[in-house]
């Protein structure tokens, strides 16, 4: 049987008895496809039933089974949920990355690892644990086939007894994560976590400091991630036609669409659908769709990622020009071209706001958490109906793919906006429209829907030059006032997508911006960056695009600003150096992260603290 | 003396309509272009068959065929896409309001070259809608190139010959999913008619291949979609005759030498074969059927294949019989209690 490995870290007398109580980060090494993601998300959510903030971060592969992947969680007593960068806590499974995993670790941190890789060896300064994994799955898992399943479950019982997560909960989890139908499932597994339990108990002596004791700072929360709360968004937003084309990181988005809609969406007086979900056969085709349904008055949404929005270009310069609503979810991940498909970026911002040819301009909303991709899906069917164009919700693969800690979602208080359209009974009244022309001053014109039961109801919608009556046009004066209209709605847009949200602080010269999933880091980094350099700062969380008036306000009130973004370009710096003046660019500044990783908090501080000249 | 000068009555059809409510824009197109006598063909037929304009959606991609339905139905919504990607938001349109009628117009090249891909997937789902393909074999609007249905070693105006072979669209339809596919010419005017009256009353998929001469640039010596090859080499399959369903008259049918297809709203398509053993339920003897007539450098023009009973796109998804575009938010948003449901499970 194995003895602890007792390091010297252990002689550095002291530390033992300063114990890391919720607050450091656990990561588990593993190899894809061997049914880790099980045992870590009962990991996750134990130490979440504690009342320990806690927060989930999958690194994967694009592979179905055999390379590496890590899976980061962070516990935090301040309520950090970004990414921490450094490991306390690391569970080596993987024999093919362990060694540089545990070259990388800082000094002081903890190793639980599967015993024939003989970790101990490779440095002196760290807590190590060795588990003979194959010697205790053989007797809880008798099934040969299961045990590579089974073996991952043993961990979270050793980490249990280490960390001192309560077994009670570890079980609590399990069913959850198991569900009612899978109760023998769930039984194999939770005989596994205790083999892991019973053996930690008898073999283990606690050297490390790193222990999780309950709070209270998770009650009513949720565990839910991003696209699926986005999905749910647009359930609630009376979407009608769905349309897509599978892709990581945005699959999962309407995949759990279509399984909430069909429990919630069957007309229980006709049991026929209230939606049409349509697996298109590329993202050129779900866009078209998008538009089309649009079009005919439909709610309708498609969900991509990078390589989609490229696609989609030609249709969405129409879809602006044509002015049809429709919902484009981009879940970002890191490109050019296929990038790093399963690795998180904000890398297309620009392409984004000014997608497809001649000139044209999209609203962006930035969700930062599952509550916002809940409240903008429905927000961002709003807009797209009252501004007649296509919306897009840019997410990102941290976001929608990991689980994240979750305030309930609100019920929407708004009843549903069709925005301008006109009925029989309106075409009765008026005698007529034009389709194209600025009745009210805010750039957006009036529509009917095709089927319309009115001889006057009808319009042709072309890409090609039309004038206010919808009429083809190739005369300049026309296609001038056109464009000047359409600029005209987009100013009519600032005030009404939803206003960033600011923290001033009255003595702050440094500003700082960020948008999606940078928030959390920033979060983080502002503490770090005052209780370290004695910089205080302001901030400014983005939520949409076209930017509102309080942007440039916020840049004229500090000396330096800094754009914090992941992508290499600063994307959204650049979109603010076209609306900008020469004086408010002059205090632009940039931070940018762009390797695929979460971007974390000391990255953040590290990077501004030098430029401050710290 | 005084005479009172009597008005003959308007002719209508049985809505109250007269012609003119199914006519469109002005043509843009060249004299004698084939695409303008199909325009004239789908006003005569929407009149004559009494189908409420505005209860239409017409769809085009890009290209001279893809102008031709602002010419004709000026009271029904219109949508002149992207090139080669009117399948997909026609997909979308009827999808959002399947009470819609809808027809779309489309050319060689916007089917056949850059539009492939959404015609095909257009076709395994058999959205209840009318596919023209305006068919010249060139692309006028760029001035005269070849497309993918020009026939192997026909010649454009500059003498340059193809020397690939065609796709030929029917056989495309027939073998992916269209459940009525057709042939015709622009200069035939009864037989273009009667399929797309049949075309109109059709639940699923109608796929219509026009010939349809290009005056300006395939009309020439050489050519094999010129007016003058057609009338030589128009070898038609089956004689058809449409008899709407408020035409109720019996007719004694031979047997054998008519066969009758009872549409969806009780009309009928009689089918007289020409000495041919042809059957248009069977897929295998329409392809055969091509095949020879190619062989023999003959157009085969009529009805390929018909199919009433496969379930269409909407009977798939189980969708609500009234238009997902006007359902309105008592049924589109379900209550708070479910979303307090959905919370309490994510807890």
């Amino acid at each position: 049987m194995s003895t602890i490995e007792l390091s010297p870290a252990a002689s550095r007398s002291g530390e033992f008895h300063h114990p890391v109580v919720n607050d450091f980060s656990i990561q588990v090494a593993t190899i894809n496809g061997s049914g880790s993601q099980t045992a870590n998300s009962v990991l996750m959510r134990a130490i979440f039933q504690m009342g320990v903030p806690v927060s989930g971060k999958n690194m994967f592969p694009s592979n179905i089974q055999g390379l590496p992947t890590w899976f980061t969680i962070r516990a935090s007593k301040h309520g950090y949920i970004g990414r921490k960068k450094e490991v306390d806590f690391l569970v080596a499974m993987n024999p093919e990355t362990a060694r540089e995993d545990v070259m990388k670790l800082d000094s002081g941190a903890a190793v639980v690892y599967d015993e024939p890789l003989k970790l101990d060896s490779l440095r002196s300064d760290l807590y190590f644990y060795p588990v003979p994994f194959d010697k205790l799955v053989g007797p809880v898992c008798p099934e040969a086939k299961l045990r590579k399943l089974v073996r991952n479950m043993i961990y979270d019982g050793i980490v249990a007894q280490l960390l001192s997560i309560d077994m009670e909960e570890i079980h609590k989890a399990l069913l959850k994560q198991f569900g009612k139908k899978k109760a023998k499932a769930a039984e194999l597994n939770w005989g596994a976590c205790q083999a892991g339990y019973d053996f930690a108990v008898k073999n283990f002596t606690k050297n490390d400091p790193y222990r999780i004791e309950r709070m209270n700072a998770t009650t009513g929360k949720i565990i839910i991630e991003g696209n699926s709360a986005a999905a749910l968004g647009c359930v609630f937003a009376g979407v009608t036609v769905v349309t897509w084309y599978p892709i990581t990181p945005s699959s999962s988005l309407v995949e759990a669409m279509i399984g909430y809609l069909k429990r919630f969406r069957i007309d229980p007086e006709t049991g026929k659908a209230t939606f049409a979900v349509v697996q298109a056969e590329d993202e050129l085709s779900a866009i078209g769709m998008v538009l089309g349904a649009g079009w005919a008055g439909a709610r309708s949404v498609t969900s991509t990622a990078g390589p989609g929005i490229s696609l989609m270009s030609e249709f969405v310069g129409l879809g602006y020009y044509a002015e049809i609503p429709g919902v484009i979810f981009d879940v970002q991940r890191v490109g050019p071209s296929t990038g790093l498909p399963t690795r998180t970026a904000q890398g297309d911002i620009i392409s984004t706001a000014l997608l497809s040819h001649g000139d044209t301009r999209h609203p962006m909303l930035f969700p930062r958490s599952p509550e916002e991709c809940f409240s903008m899906a429905v927000e961002a069917f709003d807009l797209a109906e009252h501004f007649q164009t296509p919306v897009f919700v840019m997410i990102d693969l941290d976001l929608g793919m990991n689980n994240w800690m979750a305030d309930p979602f609100e019920y929407p208080t708004k009843p549903i906006q069709r925005g301008k359209v006109l009925t029989a009974e309106d075409l009765e009244r008026l005698g007529g429209f034009a389709r194209y022309k600025d009745v009210d001053g805010d750039g957006i014109g009036y529509r009917t829907l095709p089927g319309t039961n009115h001889p006057h109801g009808a319009y042709f919608t072309r890409g090609s030059g039309h004038n206010e009556k919808a009429q083809y046009t190739e005369r300049e004066d026309d296609y001038v006032n056109n464009l000047d209209r359409l600029s005209r709605k987009f100013e009519t847009m600032r005030t009404h997508v939803p206003a960033p949200v600011i923290d001033y602080k009255p003595k702050a010269q440094v500003g700082l911006i960020a948008f999606g999933t940078s928030h959390y880091p920033v979060e983080e980094s502002r503490d770090q960056l005052r209780s370290e350099y004695g910089i205080e700062t302001s901030y400014l969380r983005l939520k949409a695009y076209p930017f509102n008036k309080e942007l440039s306000e916020f840049i004229r009130r500090h000396q330096r600003v800094y754009v914090v973004e992941q992508n290499r370009d600063a994307q959204m710096l650049g979109l603010m150096r076209l609306e900008c003046t020469a004086e408010e660019i002059a205090r632009l500044r940039s931070m940018r992260y762009y390797g695929g990783l979460p971007l974390d908090a000391r990255t953040v501080t590290d990077d501004i603290a030098g430029q401050e000249g710290k | 003396m005084s005479t009172t000068v009597t008005q003959p009555p308007k002719k209508v059809n049985r809505l109250g309509l007269e012609v003119l409510s199914y006519k469109g824009a002005k043509t843009t197109l060249c004299a004698g272009c084939g695409h303008n006598a199909i325009s004239e063909r789908v006003i005569e037929c929407f009149y004559e068959l009494g189908v409420q304009p505005w209860n239409v959606a017409k769809f085009s991609g890009i290209g001279c065929s893809s102008k031709s339905p602002a010419y004709f139905l000026g009271l029904s919504h219109g949508f002149n896409g992207v090139h080669g990607r009117m399948p997909s938001v026609a997909t979308g349109a009827m999808l959002a309001n399947r009470t819609l009628l809808g027809i779309g117009v489309t050319g060689d090249g916007d089917t056949a070259s850059i539009g492939m891909g959404q015609f095909m997937h257009l076709l395994r789902r058999n959205l209840p809608f009318i596919y023209i393909i305006e068919d010249n074999g060139v692309y006028g609007l760029t001035k005269g190139q070849f497309s993918a249905t020009a026939d192997l070693g026909s010649k454009l105006k500059t003498g340059v010959i193809n020397d690939l072979p065609p796709f030929d669209c029917c056989a495309l339809a027939l073998r992916c999913g269209a459940t009525f596919v057709a042939r015709s010419f622009s200069g035939d005017k009864r037989q273009l008619q009667t399929i797309l009256k049949t075309a109109i009353v059709h639940n699923g998929l109608s796929v219509i291949d026009v010939i349809s001469p290009c005056t300006t640039f395939n009309d020439h010596e050489g050519s094999t979609k010129s007016y003058s090859y057609m009338k030589e080499h128009d070898e038609i399959l089956n004689e058809l005759d449409f008899v709407p369903f408020y035409d109720d008259i019996s007719v004694e049918i031979a047997e054998g030498e008519v066969q009758e297809v009872e549409l969806h709203d009780g009309s009928k398509l009689r089918i007289k074969k020409l000495g041919r053993d042809y059957n248009p339920s069977d897929k295998f003897d329409a392809l055969k059927a091509m095949e020879e007539a190619a062989k023999k450098g003959e157009v085969l023009t009529g009805v390929f294949y018909v199919e009433t009973h496969k379930p269409n796109f909407m009977e798939l998804l189980n969708l609500e019989d009234v238009p997902l575009a006007t359902l309105p938010e008592s049924k589109v948003r379900p209550p708070r209690e479910v979303l307090d449901q959905v919370m309490e499970e994510l807890r």
